[in-house]
């Protein structure tokens, strides 16, 4: 059951109760959503903050552009009543399941194959409310596109983990809907393929998402139906016969890729896009472009870190067999001294999700 | 300490004169002047590391500085400060077509960087109007929007990496090449920091390539909330212009007698509306957006026939700011951002603090993105008058915020806009402003006094009451 807005007082009353006493205690609190990602992180233990049942739509005005939304309500919802008025979240971002809600994907700050075209999370958040761990409500960023007062705490928040605070509500900017998509292939090693997807990026063509895997490179096109077509003839590959489902599937990880048995290490490696093959053995699927890589490996942790940081990006075993240990690349000692002092200036106490990026943290 | 600079900086690297200090007294909010200890011009990161080291140890402020362009006071020095200027790091390090990047020192023009992507079909997207002046060091300190925000963003959607020197002398890189790093988005919160956590010595900027088609169109309207109409039927439609800016009527006259870009004079509006893409798509999308200006009491929509006609509608927008300083002796830039469906409201409410303080006002805005640039016209040789014109700007300011806007946009904070952070935002929240500052630079010493206030002075502003939280209904009509 959704809270009805006359007990949100009270349960904002209730959420700082509870970090008061877990900050008196010394005791972590574990933020969850509808745990679609909860496998996603380091493994860590606290108190359930559930906050699936804060959810609803506060403010949407299509012409604004912008949506604000309790962080329970559901991807899934925000998408439907975006789509009754033509208009999309730009990132795509993943879900795993038909509940993932909005503050799991501002707290995991994943996108999805419309990243390198339209932006990420990040960048289409405008602002947040959220209870720190110092346990104090507050407000950063707003509902207009451009707003530079006050440091922008609400991107810092965005891809934190939790580990910072609660997020309560969030506005993000939106966009209108394609008016057409086409997806496009073409059979291709996977050299060519990275040539190809270079070329491309470098034109004024309407990609919405460029993919590589099993000898076959995909393209996403989208816009009006005139400038789709025209895309296509300058491209010259054929129609996807898998259509837009297989970017559905891209996006949701419900490709046959991505469902491997458990205790295979799905490790994804962020890196720039013209990044050569990459020196990791096991089965591979290249998106963004080329500038987000995912490869099942068994490889040891250090060895891929070594190889994503020698190409310019990092890595993250996105799903593996023991989360106990580091799944987000280690940080510098001057950039971990940083995060810790970050961290101090939010969470003194350390009680929100407690080591789900980095230990003690 | 002006000995220990010298050791590693050239004479002409360190400005104690007061004659030549007095150039960087201000920035382009010259209601504002102090004159700093001294100035230094390093021409490298690692002197940079050494002068940031020095100050640390001696416990002296630090105020960097760009071309010195800023609205907010943002750049203006500190007394007994260091004003670190990095004018001279101008170097455009590389341009990758490949990935799309240009890598570059912190002095370099805004406009240069387009201006040598160009060769590669790329552009740099953020277009603040003093782009032929501002640095990209600058850019990112301010968070620096333009014209065509609504579509490509602000400058945190266009950087992709950043290198800072903090307080202590550190050299820290920040994002990538890739799309996205590990941690925490330290990227995003250095941008639009106002150069209150770290000093950018280094940048990697996202490029674009360039559109193949251009369309620029005028609208003209009897009324300013037909105006705002056109333009919430625009983004109702789905089409995100590049480019979408009104003007009211001082605006239209005063730029009008200044360039004759054959603007309707009796206009209570006009509309400006760029779109960019495929021609196809462009050509389609202009028919659209012409009727649907029409349907929104549009008198006349005039079409640009070719480059020099679409140039010759934006000369009118671009030449806003010396159009009015014709009409005015002083103006006074102002820059809050309020949800588009309030223009019209805000707009009338401008106009009554207008007649209130008995000063006149001309407004040239973002549209598209709900960013208002009120100019207010006074004459600082009138005793009384820019006292008159900052209490009037701060009404405005409060007044975003009451409608759900906020009170910078693109400008930033600085010094200007210190009080009205007091409005924007409670006690809880600039401490924690204070304490992100904190983690950066412990002792306070970068840029101190800008862009966060104390709780003391908000409490002298005596406005804590009204904080954001307690206004933000944007439904209800306040006047």
């Amino acid at each position: 059951m959704a809270i009805p807005s006359k007990d949100i007082p009270e349960f904002h009353a209730r959420l700082k109760d509870k970090v008061a006493e877990a900050r008196a205690r010394g005791q972590p609190l574990l933020i969850q959503g509808s745990n679609s990602k909860s496998f996603y992180g380091r493994h860590c233990e606290g108190e359930s903050v559930d906050m699936t049942a804060y959810r609803g739509i506060i403010n949407y005005d299509p012409t604004e552009l912008v949506i604000t939304a309790n962080a329970g309500t559901s991807v899934k919802e925000l998408e439907e009543v975006l789509a009754r008025e033509g208009q999309m979240l730009p990132f795509e971002p993943p879900c795993f399941s038909e509940t993932t809600t909005l503050g799991g994907m501002i707290a995991t700050g994943l996108s999805g194959p419309r990243r390198p075209y339209t932006g990420s999370v990040r960048d289409y958040i405008l602002g947040t409310r959220c209870l720190t761990g110092r346990g104090e409500i507050l407000k950063f960023g707003g509902e207009v596109i451009k707003n530079v007062a006050g440091y922008d705490v609400s991107r810092l928040m965005t891809g934190a983990m939790g580990t910072l605070g609660i997020i309560l509500e969030a506005s993000l900017k939106v966009l209108p809907l394609p008016k057409f998509e086409l997806a496009l292939c073409k059979a291709m090693t996977v050299t060519e393929a990275m040539y190809v997807m270079g070329e491309i990026a470098r034109k004024s063509l309407c990609i919405s998402g460029a993919a590589y895997q099993n000898g076959l490179v995909r393209f996403r096109l989208s816009g009006k139906q005139v400038a789709v077509e025209k895309a296509w003839k300058a491209l010259g590959l054929h129609e996807d016969p898998d259509g837009l489902d297989y970017w559905q599937g891209l996006r949701n990880h419900t490709l046959d890729f991505f469902n491997r048995e458990n205790g295979s290490n799905l490790w994804r490696l962020s890196v720039p896009a013209n990044t050569a093959s990459m020196e990791i053995q096991g089965d591979s699927l290249i998106d963004w472009g080329g500038a987000q890589r995912w490869y099942y490996s068994e490889q040891p942790a250090e060895d891929i870190w070594q190889i994503a940081e020698s190409a310019g990006g990092h890595a993250t075993l996105f799903r593996g067999s023991n989360n106990a240990k580091e799944v987000f690349q280690p940080l510098s000692t001057v950039m971990h001294k940083l995060h810790q002092q970050l961290k101090q200036a939010f969470d003194p106490d350390r009680i929100m999700n407690r080591g789900r990026m980095y230990p003690d943290f | 300490m002006i000995e220990k600079f010298l050791k590693f900086l050239p004479a002409n690297s360190v400005i104690t004169a007061e004659e030549a200090l007095r150039v960087y007294e201000c920035d382009a909010l010259s209601a504002y002047r102090q004159i700093p200890a001294c100035v230094v011009l390093p021409d490298t990161v690692e002197q940079i590391q050494e002068i940031l080291q020095i100050c640390h140890a001696a416990d002296v402020p630090v105020v960097a500085r760009g071309a010195g362009t800023g609205l907010s006071g943002g750049a203006l020095p500190v007394t007994d400060g260091v004003v670190l200027s990095l004018a001279r790091l101008t170097r455009i390090l590389e341009i990758d077509p490949e990935l799309r990047i240009a890598r570059v020192e912190p002095g370099v023009r805004n406009l240069s960087v387009s201006e040598v992507a160009k060769q590669y079909g790329l552009f740099y997207a953020p277009d603040p109007s003093s782009q032929v002046a501002c640095t990209i060091g600058g850019n990112i300190a301010e968070n620096s929007g333009g014209v065509h925000c609504l579509k490509y963003g602000l400058t945190v959607h266009n950087v992709m990496a950043l290198k800072v020197v903090t307080m202590e002398g550190d050299l820290i890189k920040l994002g990538g090449e890739a799309l996205d790093s590990a941690g925490l988005d330290m990227l995003a919160l250095m941008t639009g920091s106002e150069g209150m956590l770290a000093i950018v010595v280094e940048a990697t900027l996202k490029l674009l390539p360039l559109p193949v088609h251009q369309k620029i169109m005028l609208a003209a309207f009897d009324t300013v909330e037909e105006a705002g109409n056109g333009v919430a039927a625009i983004i109702a439609a789905g089409i995100i212009p590049a480019g979408l800016e009104m003007m009211d009527n001082p605006g239209i006259r005063a730029c009008e007698d200044f360039v004759h870009a054959g603007y309707p004079r009796e206009a209570a509006a006009i509309l400006l509306c760029e779109l960019d893409g495929i021609p196809e798509e462009v050509e389609a999308e202009s028919q659209e957006i012409a009727d649907l200006l029409r349907d929104a009491g549009a008198t006349e929509v005039r079409m640009a026939r070719d480059k020099a006609e679409g140039e010759r509608f934006w000369a009118g927008r671009k030449a806003a700011f010396p159009a009015v300083g014709r009409i005015a002796a002083d103006y006074y830039c102002m820059d809050g951002t309020i949800p588009r469906k309030h223009i019209a409201s805000v707009l009338q409410r401008i106009r009554e603090l207008s007649a209130e303080y008995k000063l006149g006002v001309v407004n040239v805005f973002h549209a598209g993105d709900g960013n208002l640039h009120p100019l207010i016209l006074y004459d600082v040789a009138v005793p009384g008058e820019l006292e008159r014109a900052e209490e009037f700007g701060g009404r405005i300011l409060e007044t975003c915020v009451e409608v759900g806007g906020t009170i910078t946009g693109e400008h930033g904070v600085g010094i200007e806009k210190i009080n009205q952070m007091c409005v924007q935002f409670n006690s809880a929240e600039l401490t924690q402003f204070h304490a992100v500052k904190n983690a950066f630079d412990p002792k306070g010493l970068l840029n101190p006094g800008k862009a966060v206030p104390t709780l003391r002075r908000c409490a002298e502003y005596g406005a804590m009451h009204v904080h954001s939280g307690k206004l933000s209904f944007p439904e209800l009509e306040r006047f």
